[in-house]
């Protein structure tokens, strides 16, 4: 792919650019005491976390790993985990 | 035929001409007039042109890439503080690729504040992807505002453009200029064909994020573009020369370097004190000369070299200073000597810092003490009175 004049680019430059490489920590669902509240969906910055009746998720490539699910998750269903190669 | 023009007046003519579809400023002395002048031109209707007032120069920056992103031709000018807010912004036009035009009308920079003359600022910009142009007086700070244009809309180069023009020596002096005709000038430059453009119909987004695989690669094009633009600016000068008959804007311009001994290396307005010095040497048989450097950014390190080829010794004066390391144009003129198995003696000069004149004595003082000794590189004129007589 070369690079475009100016790095001009089409809408969903967003999207291209898989931004979970950011990631230190990733959100581990744990599906146990969840009460489906869906605060994790409303409050992650990123948008990237859904449901199913079974369970919750989070989009890894683009979640940066902030935490900011685990934290607000009023029943601490969610586990923050290092990511390890 | 010749008009008598304040140096201002005159930048603001030759404006005109390119006929810009946008223009933001916000005003700051020494570039007043400029913009003054175009703001009355758009009032008036004599340019027909949007001219956007905004509250401060980081807005006038942003205006101008936002018109320039458009597609519009656009222009702004500041100095001094006006400039060093606009920097977050000029590194984003540059690398957005967008050929705007800006005049710096050179001033020293704050603390202490100082209206006055230098060239710190632009100095300070250097790093920012802008090509600089540095003028010697009115006639040649309004060629190389033409040929601005025509360098930065060039689809090799796209990059924008800076003329630099000394504060007040150059902005509030009244000189002969001639002034261009608008059908040449239209041939010269013709209406901007941009590449890209933002319009509702087709998004687009300008200097899009890039990942560290991508980054170093963006900032390198940049880069040898800069170096490529060499080639373009000659090119532009000779079209200039064609078409107006009359010379300059080119990378360097020399003064009797041909069988000198000592050169004086210098941009902007001091050339001209430089000139009356070398005149008067010349006629007591001294072989001196002067190097003009007109295009700072890209930087002509070959050409400096090639000019100066055999002479021995080497002045360079400079008003700006890198505070913690010394002469910014002297480490950069050495550098490009660097290597060669026979280098001249170089030795930097800073003077004229905050408008303090630069007397002839000075100069002359400069090449006696450095063409017979060793002379001291360093500040010129200090007034030891005022360091406790250190």
């Amino acid at each position: 792919m070369e690079l475009t004049l100016g790095l001009v680019a089409g809408p969903g430059t967003s999207r291209a650019n898989k931004t979970g490489t950011w990631r230190v920590e990733r959100p581990l669902f744990l599906n146990i005491k969840c009460v489906a509240c869906d605060l994790c969906i409303m409050l992650c910055p990123e948008g990237i976390i859904d449901s199913n009746n079974e369970r919750y998720f989070a989009d890894l490539n683009y979640c940066k790993g902030c935490g900011i699910c685990a934290h607000e998750c009023p029943v601490k269903d969610i586990m923050m985990v290092k990511e390890e190669k | 035929m010749e008009k008598l023009w304040e140096g201002s007046r005159a930048i603001a003519e030759t404006i005109k001409m390119c006929r810009p579809k946008v223009i933001s400023a916000y005003p700051i002395t020494p570039q007043t007039h400029i913009v003054e002048s175009l703001s009355q031109l758009a009032a008036d209707g004599d340019l027909v042109a949007e001219f956007i007032n905004v509250e401060s120069e980081h807005s006038a920056a942003s205006v101008v890439l936002g018109a320039s992103a458009t597609g519009a031709r656009t222009y702004t000018a500041t100095t001094s503080q006006g400039l060093l807010l606009m920097l977050e912004v000029l590194y984003n036009i540059a690398g957005m690729r967008l050929p705007v035009v800006m005049t710096c009308a050179n001033r020293a920079v704050s603390a202490p504040l100082s209206i006055w003359n230098d060239q710190q600022d632009s100095f300070t910009a250097r790093d920012s992807g802008w090509i600089q142009l540095y003028a010697e007086d009115s006639q040649e700070a309004c060629d190389l505002h033409l040929m601005a244009y025509r360098i930065a809309e060039d689809k090799r180069i796209m990059l924008p453009v800076m003329v630099c023009l000394d504060g007040f020596f150059i902005s509030h002096t009244f000189e002969p200029v001639e002034p261009f005709e608008e059908e040449n000038v239209k041939q010269f430059l013709p209406d901007y064909q941009p590449l890209h453009y933002l319009t509702p119909k087709n998004p687009l987004t300008f200097g899009s994020f890039a990942e560290p695989d991508k980054y170093t690669e963006a900032r390198y094009i940049i880069h040898r573009t800069l170096e490529e633009s060499k080639m373009v600016i000659r090119e532009t000068a000779e079209d200039f020369k064609k078409v107006f008959g009359r010379g300059g804007g080119d990378l360097v311009e020399d003064y009797f370097l041909e069988d000198a001994d000592f050169a004086f290396v210098a941009m902007g307005s001091i050339i001209g004190s430089l000139k009356d010095l070398v005149d008067k040497l010349r006629e007591k048989g001294e072989k001196v000369g002067i190097l003009k450097i007109i295009s700072f950014r890209p930087f002509p390190g070959k050409e400096i070299t090639t000019a100066l080829e055999g002479i021995e010794k080497i002045a360079v004066l400079e008003k700006a200073v890198s505070l913690g390391s010394g002469g910014i144009l002297v480490k950069e003129v050495k550098e490009s000597f660097y290597g060669r198995k026979k280098t001249p003696q170089i030795n930097g000069f800073i003077v004229g810092l905050g408008g303090r004149d630069i007397p002839q004595d000075s100069l002359e003082n400069i090449y006696r003490e450095f063409h017979q000794g060793s002379g001291d590189a360093s500040f010129v004129d200090l007034n030891y009175e005022l360091l406790g007589g250190k």
